[in-house]
């Protein structure tokens, strides 16, 4: 870890004012500098012309939809994006999700979560390598071998159960779509079948997790996708 | 080069007709040449070895004819009763439809398709009532002999001498799914009429004499066998259509038979349906309504014809014109006929001379292509053409009163005027008269008026008068020159007259027509189309007419539109009703419920049948083909217009609510967004302070407003019904999950367990909402309880019930009695003297298990403590395939 201060600039896209207030407040507390844009529109150009280091979306904006905002940012650009929505907007999250940001949170947020995840984010971005194993709890995996052992003993994994369980370490802290997912293993046909989903992800936990009903790796993102996360 | 694509007509064939056999019944026909040759038998044997395989089959007429071996068969199957009605003193019993119906057995046996139902049942035919129980979905065994076939029925009195009056259209047998043909060598069968086996008594000896000659037999026999064997040929080349249709090359053929007024018609059309059938090919039965008017007779006859054509399949199509061969030709190209069939007329050569040859010469002339088939004609029976010629027109004798009158002015004018112009010129006074009276009075008095002006010229004016005798050369020559020329002129004025009538009257149709077309196209409500449409029937037909529309309360049922110009009373509703669901005409001039006192007709939109329409002709009278063909052109018109109605008000109901919708989701989603931004502004802010004491409270206070907020906008959507589910396959695990974390502010400092067998199966549901009935149940638990309590979560499936089950426990106090009943209500508060809370948590709960098509159910445990459980529907996933 380099020691040099690292001031990651976000750009704030939200209509309203006391929301853009209360995230710089939260941001510059912990170290972030903050850009702020009012409208979609003024969004994109300030994305365009000063280059921040990650951008928090909201989906509900008056001029542009937060999805439009999206998928042209997404046109030219690889930014990591967080979209802020309120519950019950899981069709829209998943269409933001579907359409490339990164990660979604629901308000009301906290401020610890909002940063856990913005840093996560931007962790990723940094760390582009590919890693030939990692661990977590227990668990020990070999990508090069294709060697999974809990607990020491080996684990049997079907090439299915492998893939999902490699889809989601590689993007790990990060949501990944049902659509997402059933694409990548099953091919665009199967994007609406999730029960494969549910099925495969009940046998890598009984086969990963230490309490598969309770699971603290694998999580489900309720009505969205699943997360791995080490939290 | 024959074309060996598919035909999309065969295709679209093969898959209607395997449509339609999985709603109708399933027909089995038991066939055999004659009586006595164990049709019923077989019948019975068949429907006990269905019974005992525990099939629901039911006898609902069967004629044993008191043969013992028979009757024995009847023991142990369930029988429906006859309906008895009383017929001119004597009961009889007939097939009790409304009854079978009634009991929908799987199977049900009905004896002698042929039968003719007592005057006054629902149909005229026993195959009718057949027809309707295969409709119903019921399947039917029924016997049938060969004579009683349609289209055999002229070979039958060909070969026996024996009159067949009661038949059953070709079409049933061809419905069939089963034929199953019952032989027995003639031999037998005489032996077995000798053995009394057949008929009782003397019976069997006249009936061995007559019918059952052994000739008589063998010929029957010989049909029977023949048609079955036709019947096997033709299921096997729909067998081959159904399999691959472009392995055939379908013959295209289409046959088209002239019909006309006369008697020997039948035999044409019978002729042209047995070559249709065999060609397996469509036919055209068309009448060229020339101006030559028909006697009422006629007319009968013509419409007879036309009926049998139709019963056998035929499509009908008549049409006004003076030339027939010109417009069979005309027809046959428009249609793509490839034959067609005419009747060798006896005309006159002389006439025909006139003409240019007979029909069949002119035919052959023009027809190009198409072959034409001419079949001889029987003997003309009955009428000469000079009866024709005097009863063309039935006359008032009023009109005979006017004839009578004008010949006496006549001749009195000629007695006045005879001094001045001699007696040669008065018989142009005569002629005069008659050629004037024919425009005004019919053909019997025009011959009236001739005859009696001849005479009266003759006795008064024709020296010597007051004399019959003529005794000038000239006079005679005169005399005789006179009648043909008061005949003829007469006669062709009469003519003359009766064309322009007929020829006022296809217009006053075809402007009616256009007239309800228009008015249907301009009127702005389905009422004023029927307003309109009963105008227009008035004026047309002079009857009155009932719309019966579709009942919105109870589709299914059928209510009187308030434009009838006449009531119907209970028993015509009836009628009215049964062609609605049978979408066939009834009523009077049909055969089903004949007794009726309008002819009702079913109001069809395409497939869909939107109403029945009624018409009220004023008296006795007749329904021509022309004019029924008229009525059922407006029933199209108003079931279109109806049709069109209801799917504009369909459109315009569901742009209202979508506009609605479309506002309330607007105003939902502003306040939504207003209440949740400062509370998120709040919350957040809150978390970013310092813990202290001042900071706990206003944290618990924000989760207390977002908690009351959430609760008050799902309530709105629910009670909006805005609520959309997005169903998705879950895991009921993830959902308990969920639920906890949600709640895990209100859970601190308690004991929670869970509790999942392995294995529970996936249930589809929206996630969110299931996840939020969960979290209201396990706050509803942490509120009505001691933090000291246990809050247990647990799930299974029940796949007897086929549901699944998620619910949340405590083993705290449990329910009071008197709370049970109300729990789940709005604002219902367990304990009113607690601070907090609306009392919605619950009532969420259970919209939001309903939406699912699930309940939900609160107990108290037997142990202590209440347990709030959510059953949703448990549905199977599609498989995951292997990999």
């Amino acid at each position: 870890m380099s020691d040099a201060p690292f001031e990651p600039e976000v750009l704030v896209i939200d209509d309203e004012v006391q929301i853009r207030r209360l995230l710089r407040v939260t941001l510059e507390g912990a170290g972030f500098r903050v850009r702020e844009s009012e409208s979609g529109e003024l969004g994109l150009i300030e994305a365009a012309t000063k280059r921040p280091d990650a951008i928090i979306l909201d989906l509900g904006l008056p001029d542009v939809p937060g999805i439009a905002v999206l998928k042209r940012l997404r046109e030219w650009s690889r930014l990591p994006v967080l979209i802020l929505s309120v519950r019950g907007q899981e069709a829209d999250k998943i269409e933001a999700l579907d359409a490339g940001a990164d990660d979604y949170l629901s308000k009301p947020f906290g401020g610890g979560e909002l940063l856990a995840r913005l840093r996560a984010m931007l962790r990723r971005v940094q760390t582009k390598d590919e890693e030939s194993g990692m661990s977590f709890g227990n668990v020990e995996i070999d990508f090069s071998r294709r060697v999974v052992t809990k607990g020491g003993a080996p684990v049997k994994l079907t090439p299915k159960e492998y893939g999902l369980m490699r889809l989601l370490l590689l993007h790990r802290g990060r949501v990944i779509t049902h659509r997402q997912i059933l694409r990548e293993l099953w091919g665009p046909k199967a994007e609406e079948q999730t029960q494969y989903l549910r099925v495969y992800m009940t046998h890598l936990r009984q086969k990963l997790e230490d309490d598969p009903n309770q699971p603290r790796f694998f999580r489900t993102e309720s009505g969205i996708g699943y997360r791995f996360s080490e939290d | 080069m024959p074309d060996l694509r598919p035909d999309p007509d065969a295709i679209l064939a093969s898959i209607r007709r395997s449509e339609a056999k999985e709603t109708r019944g399933r027909l089995k026909v038991f066939f055999g040449m004659a009586p006595g040759v164990g049709k019923t038998y077989a019948m019975l044997e068949a429907a006990r070895k269905a019974h005992s395989e525990g099939m629901d089959v039911v006898v609902a007429l069967v004629e044993t004819h008191g043969r013992t071996e028979t009757q024995r068969l009847l023991d142990g199957l369930p029988i429906i009763p006859r309906q008895e009605t009383s017929y001119h003193g004597t009961l009889l019993g007939e097939l009790d439809l409304e009854a079978v119906l009634a009991r929908r057995p799987r199977l049900v046996v009905v004896d002698e398709l042929a039968h003719t139902n007592v005057p006054g049942s629902r149909h005229t035919k026993r195959w009718q009532d057949v027809e309707e129980l295969l409709a119903a979905g019921i399947d039917v065994f029924t016997s049938l002999n060969v004579q009683h076939l349609e289209s055999r029925a002229d070979t039958v009195r060909q070969i026996t001498g024996v009159a067949v009056r009661e038949t059953v259209p070709d079409s049933m047998i061809e419905a069939a799914d089963e034929i199953q043909l019952v032989d027995l060598t003639p031999v037998q069968l005489r032996e077995r009429i000798a053995e009394g086996k057949v008929y009782m008594g003397d019976r069997a000896a006249a009936a061995a004499d007559n019918f059952f000659k052994a000739s008589n037999l063998t010929a029957l026999r010989e049909l029977a066998l023949r048609l079955t064997a036709e019947r096997v040929d033709k299921q096997l080349r729909e067998l081959r259509d159904d399999r691959q249709v472009n392995a055939i090359w379908r013959s295209g053929e289409r046959l088209l038979v002239a019909v006309g007024a006369s008697p020997f018609s039948t035999r044409l059309i019978r002729w042209t349906r047995r070559m249709a059938y065999a060609l397996d090919a469509p036919w055209i039965a068309v009448n060229v309504e020339t101006p030559t008017p028909h006697t009422p007779e006629d007319r009968k006859t013509l419409e007879e014809n036309l009926t049998l054509a139709r019963e056998l399949n035929a499509e009908i199509i008549v049409i006004p014109d003076r030339d027939v061969a010109g417009t069979l030709v005309r027809v046959a190209q428009q249609h793509n006929v490839s034959q067609i069939v005419i009747g060798k007329s006896r005309g006159s050569p002389v006439l025909d001379f006139v003409r240019g040859g007979s029909l069949a010469d002119r035919l052959i002339r023009r027809s190009g292509q198409i072959d034409v088939y001419v079949v001889p004609a029987e003997p003309r029976t009955g009428r000469s053409r000079w009866r024709e010629w005097a009863v063309t027109s039935a006359s008032q004798p009023r009109e005979y009163v006017t004839a009578l009158v004008t010949v006496l002015g006549m001749t009195m004018l000629g007695l006045g005027v005879q001094s001045w112009t001699g007696y040669t010129a008065i018989s142009l006074f005569y002629l005069t008269a008659v050629v004037l009276l024919g425009l005004f009075v019919g053909q019997g008095p025009i011959l009236l008026a001739a005859t009696l002006s001849a005479l009266a010229w003759n006795f008064l004016f024709i020296p010597p008068i007051f004399t019959f005798r003529i005794d000038k050369f000239e006079d005679g020559l005169m005399f005789g020159i006179f009648f043909v020329i008061a005949l003829v002129t007469g006669r062709l004025t009469g003519r003359l007259r009766v064309q322009e009538r007929d020829q006022r009257q296809r217009e006053h149709r075809a402007t009616a027509l256009y007239q309800l077309t228009r008015g249907i196209a301009g009127a702005r409500s389905a009422d004023e189309v029927l307003r309109n449409a009963a105008a227009q029937v008035q004026e047309l037909f002079g009857a009155r007419l009932a719309i019966f529309t579709v009942d919105p309360a109870q589709p299914g049922r059928l209510v009187l539109h308030p434009a009838a110009t006449y009531i119907a009373n209970e028993k015509e509703q009836g009628v009215a009703t049964w062609t609605f669901r049978n979408h066939k005409a009834a009523g009077r001039f049909t055969d089903t419920l004949p007794a009726a006192e309008g002819f009702y007709l079913p109001l069809l939109a395409g497939d869909n049948c939107v109403g029945a329409m009624g018409v009220k002709p004023p008296a006795e009278g007749t329904l021509p083909a022309s004019q029924r063909g008229l009525l059922e052109s407006f029933a199209t018109q108003i079931a279109l217009a109806l049709d069109r109605e209801r799917l504009r008000s369909t459109e315009e109901a569901g742009r209202l609510s979508q506009e609605s919708e479309k506002l309330h989701r607007t105003l939902l989603d502003g306040v939504s967004h207003e209440l949740k931004t400062p509370l998120t502004v709040i919350a957040s802010a809150a978390e970013n302070l310092p813990d202290g004491p001042l900071v706990a409270e206003i944290r618990t206070a924000t989760q207390r407003l977002q908690r009351l907020v959430n609760n008050l906008l799902d309530m709105t959507r629910l009670e909006s019904g805005m609520l959309k589910l997005r169903r998705d396959w879950c895991d009921p695990a993830d959902l308990i999950n969920a639920a906890r974390e949600t709640t895990v502010d209100a859970l601190r400092g308690r004991e929670v367990r869970t509790d999942l067998p392995p294995g529970l199966p996936l249930v589809r549901a929206d996630a969110g909402l299931i996840q939020q009935a969960l979290a209201n149940l396990i706050h509803n638990a942490c509120v009505h309880t001691p933090s000291s309590a246990a809050i247990t979560l647990s799930g299974g499936a029940d796949e007897a019930a086929h549901e699944i089950w998620l619910s949340v426990a405590d083993n705290g106090p449990g329910l009071r009695a008197d709370q049970q009943g109300r729990l789940f209500d709005k604002f219902f508060r367990g304990d009113p003297g607690r601070s907090g809370g609306l009392g919605l948590g619950l009532s969420i709960a259970r919209g939001f298990a309903e939406a699912h098509g699930g309940r939900i159910e609160a107990a108290n445990l037997p142990g202590g403590g209440a347990r709030f459980t959510i059953f949703l529907p448990l549905e199977r996933p599609a498989s995951v395939p292997p990999e």
